[in-house]
């Protein structure tokens, strides 16, 4: 193989003519960790509203959530940012689609919010299981005590549930952060976007990626770590692994 | 005075009849216990009490009101009833304090101050005092049970349902739960309590309900029951659970 390594690369000016490659992947980065905390925020609220409407005992929020849950679920991430990017504004109103169309940063909101829904789905499932470890006396005991079912949710469900999933909550962050990528294929120009133009003008492709590839172990490891003191956080006294709100 | 009244009350889960034509009543400071058979509907009779489960047909009133009426604002009828459970139900995620302070704070809208010094007067009460920051899942079967009561307690419920309280229990606890319910049963309050604990029965209750299949084959005074029970199923019964 005759490849030409030059690690120096990072150094040289970029296209733009005043920041440094290096300059530019420290962008794309942080374009890649706003979306990913965004679209993640996103996915936490928005599938945790699924995930409770799909165990409550109402009959039109179960089907509401399951039919949310098995659409942004099965359609492919890359169709869905798609969908959202180049389809939405045209079926919209007139005005309604103008304006996103000449939103500024139209490549990150739309991104963040596809990424967002998309892990909705998943992590409403991922809230469900909580809900459903749960034993049904816990509910009941909520209620009985005078608690409303909203009331019984947030105070005694939820906070039991989410301290149980909190690893698969975890890898879903990961995952979400890991998606980002797909960004690109509407022109977010975000860690891989940056490595893909430093690769087409330069040629040095695996330097390129060598730093993407850093770049991204790093944020991960980052989320890692944070979620770990989330993880230790949540850990109820006398509980150990057992599943909670078991009785005994 | 009447504090619960069921009337001809009915259930079913699809073709089985949980409850058929249950009626009954619970007067203020009375203490009835029911027994039956697993699976002859206990649990669903008590439940419906407070309207945990719904029931078909029939109506049931508590304090004057009807349970399932339409119009009825249910967690603030269940904010009056006690009810403990089986396996305890306390809040994993929330020490003994926080336990019974909750719905005092949520449901009764006391200022947190007053919740915590009801709660703590509670756990005095029951003998817990000790295990205030403690969490339940630190706490025995015997003591997570007692700080139930104590949850329930802290409404200042005008009656109290209990769903076999200690049969989770080891033996060696099974008493010290007891206690706390015969004192509270002393102290006049309305109590039905699902029990195989035909000790507990005799110390302190008024009634025995017999049920088998859904139905209620017999209500009647203690000394009658434990003396002569009219049905053939309730002496069965009884033969069988006095042996051991
Ligand atoms: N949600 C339910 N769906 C179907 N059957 C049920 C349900 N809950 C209870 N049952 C049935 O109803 C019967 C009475 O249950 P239960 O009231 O718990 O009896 P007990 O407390 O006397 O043991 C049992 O046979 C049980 O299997
Ligand atoms: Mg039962």
């Amino acid at each position: 193989m005759n490849y030409h390594w030059n690690w120096w690369i990072f150094f040289e000016p970029s296209l733009d003519g005043t920041n440094t490659y290096l300059t530019t992947l420290f962008w794309g980065l942080g374009w890649t960790a706003a979306t990913a905390i965004v679209a993640f925020a996103i996915a936490l609220v928005l599938g945790s509203i699924v995930g409770v409407a799909r165990t409550a005992p109402i009959g039109w929020m179960q089907r509401a959530g399951t039919i949310f849950v098995e659409i942004f679920r099965n359609i492919p991430l890359l169709v869905q940012m798609f969908l959202w990017y180049f389809v939405l504004p045209e079926i919209l109103p007139r005005d309604a689609g103008m304006w996103l169309k000449q939103l500024p940063n139209a490549q990150f909101y739309t991104a963040a919010v596809c990424l967002g829904f998309y892990h909705a789905a998943r992590m409403a499932e991922v809230v469900r299981a909580g809900l459903l470890s749960l034993s049904r006396g816990q509910k009941m005991a909520g209620q009985a005590l005078g608690l409303t079912l909203p009331q019984t949710y947030r105070y005694v469900l939820l906070p039991v549930a989410y301290r149980i999933v909190v690893p698969a909550i975890t890898s879903e962050f990961l995952s979400c952060t890991k998606n980002t990528s797909v960004g690109i294929a509407i022109g977010l120009v975000e860690l891989t976007g940056t490595a893909r133009a430093m690769q087409e003008n330069t040629f040095q492709v695996f330097e390129a990626f060598a730093a993407a590839t850093v770049l991204y172990l790093a944020l991960n490891m980052v989320i890692v770590f944070a979620m770990r003191a989330v993880e230790k956080s949540a850990v109820i006294p006398g509980l150990g692994n057992r599943v909670a709100g078991r009785g005994r | 005075m009447s504090m619960i009244t069921l009337r001809d009350v009915s259930k079913t889960y699809g073709d089985f009849r949980v409850l058929s034509g249950c009626s009954t009543s619970v007067s203020k400071g009375e203490v009835v216990v029911v027994c039956g058979p697993s699976g002859s509907g206990k649990s669903t009779l008590i439940k419906t009490i407070n309207g945990l489960e719904p029931i078909d047909s029939g109506n049931i009133t508590v304090d004057g009101t009807a349970v399932s009426s339409p119009t009825t604002n249910l967690p603030l009828l269940r904010a009056k009833v006690g009810m403990v459970f089986q396996h305890f139900e306390l809040f994993p995620h929330l020490n003994i304090r926080e336990n019974l302070a909750l719905a005092q704070i949520k449901v009764l809208k006391r200022p947190r101050d007053t919740a915590l010094e009801k709660g703590a007067a509670l756990l005095e009460r029951v003998g817990l005092s000790a295990h205030a920051e403690k969490f339940p899942g630190q706490l025995s079967g015997g003591q997570q049970q007692r700080v139930a009561i104590a949850r329930a307690l802290a409404m200042d419920p005008i009656a109290m349902l209990f769903d076999e309280p200690t049969s989770a229990l080891d033996p060696e606890m099974i008493n010290e739960v007891l206690d706390v319910m015969v004192e509270l049963a002393r102290d006049g309050m309305t109590m039905m309590v699902v029990t195989h604990e035909m000790g507990f029965a005799r110390k302190v209750a008024n009634r025995v309900i017999f049920m088998d299949r859904g139905e209620i084959v017999e209500d009647a005074d203690k000394n009658e029951f434990f003396g002569k029970p009219r049905s053939e199923r309730a002496q069965q019964f009884l033969s069988k659970i006095l042996v051991h």
